[in-house]
């Protein structure tokens, strides 16, 4: 079993848990994955390893309340443990000195940013950030980003933190005043990637994006991970998660992604409502 | 054999073929005429001493009869239920060139089920000294035969999944239908009594590798990692929303619950008009899957004709009586979507039959100009599926064939020595039993090496 040993609030619906995991822990490399199911009924859901701690034997994974299942993971407790963890999964970031980097990273997107930016640097690679979120509080890792880059800018959709904007009108700006951009990397909603991408083709400037499709197995065995990347149908379980930007079809894979949207609500709100039940009945029995 | 009725069973994912009762199980075991030497096992890749365990059922002795099956197969429940008997052992039944030949699975089927109801279990053998370590990867039939019998030669086994449960496609893509996992667990768990280990989420290749397993001291390792690459048609439009692979549709129903979402946080979608894309079993199972969701109008597209599909037949006459369309000689050409991306239609083009192929089946010819449209809003394709590549991808030396089988010698044995290789990661035929068959090859063949490679 995996135990969940330190459980830490990031953000409001942003959770830390440092889960125990040997195994996962002594091989994990920057960009790799693991798959997760909570309970017998829960459903194998995909999340970075943000951080593995061979020694300790734990990993790190921070996640965003978004459906039933990362909002039931986020009631869990130090002391409880997940019933499946598989990984490391996909294939790790290939760590090569390209020169002058910029990181990008949107939302929850800053998650696989960290370690992947970490690698980079320690591979002599200067790195200047740029991060957005949709408001202050859910500008997360900051402190970790600012330590691995001559340059930070912040950008939130409310202009609550930082400057009021999109992280591509940064860009734009940088792609103005710097000289020699070698690569970009681009971690965050679909959205986010697409316009980043439309931005670095332009400038040739080559560009690693990291795709979240929806999985199953994460092995390569079912195909619904499945993204169109060039000519080809890549699994992003196996082949993935990082491709590059300007050979994805974007525009195919904000459909895709939205393919369970109406069964996620459902889930959802069923989940919502169990939880008030059982409040409502805890309450009347005098507890909480 | 009684069966439920069709009517019925679409609304349910319980057994179709419900199964023999004492007396009719006697009564078609005194048919058999105890051939020596008998034909049938020619039939049988685990070597089934059929008359055998036949005999004892005649006598009502099921305990007698169950060690007889038990000392050749660990999964009798299994294959007693999905082995294509009557290309298999049935085949060669003396009985079958006058008239039915003797209906052997389901005897198997009926000795298996009543030892599950008896909660039987194989005798460990006690008496060996377990030290001799062995890895087998893949849970599916060919790792669980594997397994099974290199435990009954005394070693100590593990297996390692990646999946969370084990079973291989006996879970996650044969639907409970046909093979309860109820069953399915039964055989297991007798497996692990023989002192197998199971770890599951153990993706070999990724989290261990070979060269580890070596390192942690097992000495030999046989791998059945099957064929778990789903092929797709590289047609137009294939990404669209609502078309699976046969194996995303089966897994989230079979192995994750999607038929009782919401109660199991997996989803599938229902379907109103669902196209299963195939002649195999595997396009039936989908196809019967969606019935069973409650898919108003199910269709399974061939290109070949009835007589070509590799399907069984019983399972092509239950989908028939299940209300399963036919749409035979038409090949799918394109996808089309609706302004938000979901699959409306599928565009196909007739087909004809032109000369014998390399398959031994008549080659299907397009008929220019013949395109037609099919209303559609769910797709499963169930074209076949490769052998899983990860594993030899991230294994050094380990020699393939062009379509990335594993290559094997006449005992089963890799390029790598040490390393032996049986199921649908070979090239050969892809059933459960030849799966089993080639597991218990493996099986024999690691036990030698090991005993020359140092000895007992
Ligand atoms: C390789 C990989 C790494 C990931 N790493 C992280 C991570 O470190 N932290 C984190 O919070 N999330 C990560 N994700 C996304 C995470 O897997 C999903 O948020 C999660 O599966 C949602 O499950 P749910 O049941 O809570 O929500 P659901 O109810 O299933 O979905 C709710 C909404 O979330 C979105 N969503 C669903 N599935 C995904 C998905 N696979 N990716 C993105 N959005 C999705 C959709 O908009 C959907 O409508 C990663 C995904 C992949 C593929
Ligand atoms: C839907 C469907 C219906 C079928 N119906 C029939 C039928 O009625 N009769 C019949 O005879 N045959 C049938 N078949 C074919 C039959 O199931 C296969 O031939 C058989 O299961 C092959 O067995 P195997 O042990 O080689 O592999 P599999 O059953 O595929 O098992 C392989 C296992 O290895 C695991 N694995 C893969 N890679 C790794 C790795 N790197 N590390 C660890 N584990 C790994 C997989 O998760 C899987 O559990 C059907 C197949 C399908 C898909
Ligand atoms: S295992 Fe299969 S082939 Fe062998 S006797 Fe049983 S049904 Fe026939
Ligand atoms: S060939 Fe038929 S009749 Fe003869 S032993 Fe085998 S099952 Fe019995
Ligand atoms: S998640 Fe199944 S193939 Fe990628």
């Amino acid at each position: 079993m995996y135990r969940i040993v330190v459980k830490k609030r990031l953000a409001p619906e942003i959770t830390l848990f440092e889960v125990e995991a040997p195994l996962i822990a002594s091989r994990a490399l920057a960009g790799q994955f693991i798959i997760l199911r909570i309970d017998e009924r829960g459903e194998r859901i995909p999340l970075t390893i943000y951080e593995a701690d061979g020694t300790q034997g734990r990993i790190t994974i921070i996640f965003q309340e978004v459906g039933k299942t990362t909002k039931k993971l986020s009631r869990l407790r130090v002391g409880d443990s997940l019933l499946d963890l598989l990984g490391p999964l996909g294939r790790p970031t290939t760590i090569e000195k390209y020169g002058e980097l910029v990181a990008i990273g949107g939302g929850i997107g800053i998650v696989p940013l960290v370690p992947i930016t970490k690698a980079l640097k320690e591979a002599g690679n200067g790195i200047t950030t740029i991060l957005g979120a949709r408001t202050k509080e859910l500008v997360i890792l900051e402190k970790e980003m600012r330590d691995l880059s001559q340059e930070i800018y912040i950008t939130t959709d409310d202009g609550s933190y930082g400057e009021k904007g999109l992280v591509t009108d940064v860009l734009e700006r940088l792609i103005g005043q710097k000289e020699g951009m070698d690569r970009v990397l681009a971690i965050g909603p679909l959205i986010m990637m697409k316009e980043v991408c439309e931005i670095t083709k332009r400038e040739k400037i080559p560009t690693m994006v990291s795709l979240n499709t929806i999985m199953v197995d994460g092995t390569g065995m079912c195909g619904s991970c499945r993204a169109r990347v060039g000519e080809e149908n890549r699994f992003v379980c196996v082949h993935g998660p990082e491709f590059l930007g300007e050979e994805v079809d974007f525009d195919e894979l904000l459909v895709r992604e939205r393919r369970f949207q109406r069964e996620e609500r459902i889930a959802l709100e069923r989940y919502e409502e169990e939880l008030k039940s059982a409040h409502a009945q805890a309450e009347a029995r005098g507890e909480d | 054999m009684p069966r439920q009725r069709p009517e019925e069973r679409i609304k349910n994912f319980q057994e179709v073929a419900l199964g023999y009762s004492a007396r009719e199980a006697r009564e078609e075991a005194k048919r058999c005429l105890s051939c020596s030497p008998p034909p049938c096992k020619e039939g049988c890749p685990v070597e089934i001493d059929i008359p055998g365990f036949i005999s004892y059922i005649k006598e009502e002795r099921f305990a007698s009869s169950l060690k007889i099956l038990w000392n050749k197969n660990s999964l009798p429940a299994v294959c007693g239920r999905v082995c294509p008997q009557e290309t298999q052992c049935e085949a060669w039944c003396i009985l079958g060139k006058k008239g039915e030949p003797l209906a052997i699975g389901k005897l198997e089927r009926f000795v298996a089920d009543w030892g599950r109801s008896q909660s039987a279990k194989i005798k460990i053998q006690k008496s060996k000294f377990r030290t001799i370590k062995v890895a087998v990867i893949g849970s599916g039939p060919a790792g669980l035969t594997t397994a099974a019998d290199l435990a009954n030669s005394g070693y100590r086994v593990t297996i390692f999944e990646s999946l969370h449960l084990p079973g291989g496609v006996l879970r996650y893509g044969i639907p409970g239908f046909r093979l309860p996992k109820r069953v399915l667990d039964f055989e297991i768990e007798g497996i692990k009594g023989l002192g197998v280990e199971i770890q599951t989420n153990m993706l070999i290749g990724k989290v261990l590798t070979l060269k580890d397993l070596f390192q942690q001291g097992y000495k030999a390792i046989f791998i059945g990692t099957g064929a778990g690459l789903p092929w797709f048609l590289g047609i137009p439009g294939e990404n669209l929303n609502g078309i699976y692979s046969a194996n995303e549709f089966l897994t989230r129903v079979n192995l994750m619950g999607a038929d009782r979402f919401p109660e199991y946080d997996t989803p599938v979608q229902k379907g109103r008009r669902v196209a299963a894309i195939g002649g195999g079993n595997v396009a039936f199972d989908a196809a019967r899957v969606a019935r069973r969701l409650g898919a108003e109008e199910v269709t399974i597209t061939y290109r070949r004709s009835e007589k070509e599909m590799p399907a069984r037949r019983e399972e092509i006459e239950h989908a028939k009586e299940e209300g399963i369309r036919m749409k035979l000689l038409a090949q799918p050409t394109r996808f089309l979507g609706d302004e938000k991306g979901w699959v409306r239609g599928m565009e196909c083009i007739r087909m004809r039959l032109g000369e014998i192929d390399e398959s031994g089946r008549r080659r299907a010819l397009p008929i220019e100009g013949s395109q037609f449209i099919m209303e559609v809003d769910t797709v499963v394709v169930a074209i076949g599926q490769g052998p899983n590549p990860l594993l030899p991808s991230y294994t050094r030396g380990l020699e393939t064939a062009p379509k990335g089988h594993i290559l094997v010698d006449e005992d089963g044995a890799t390029s790598i020595l040490g390393v032996f290789a049986g199921g649908d990661i070979i090239p050969g035929e892809p059933t459960v039993i030849d799966a089993m068959g080639q597991g218990k090859r493996a099986a024999r063949a690691i036990d030698r090496y090991l005993q020359r490679a140092g000895g007992k």
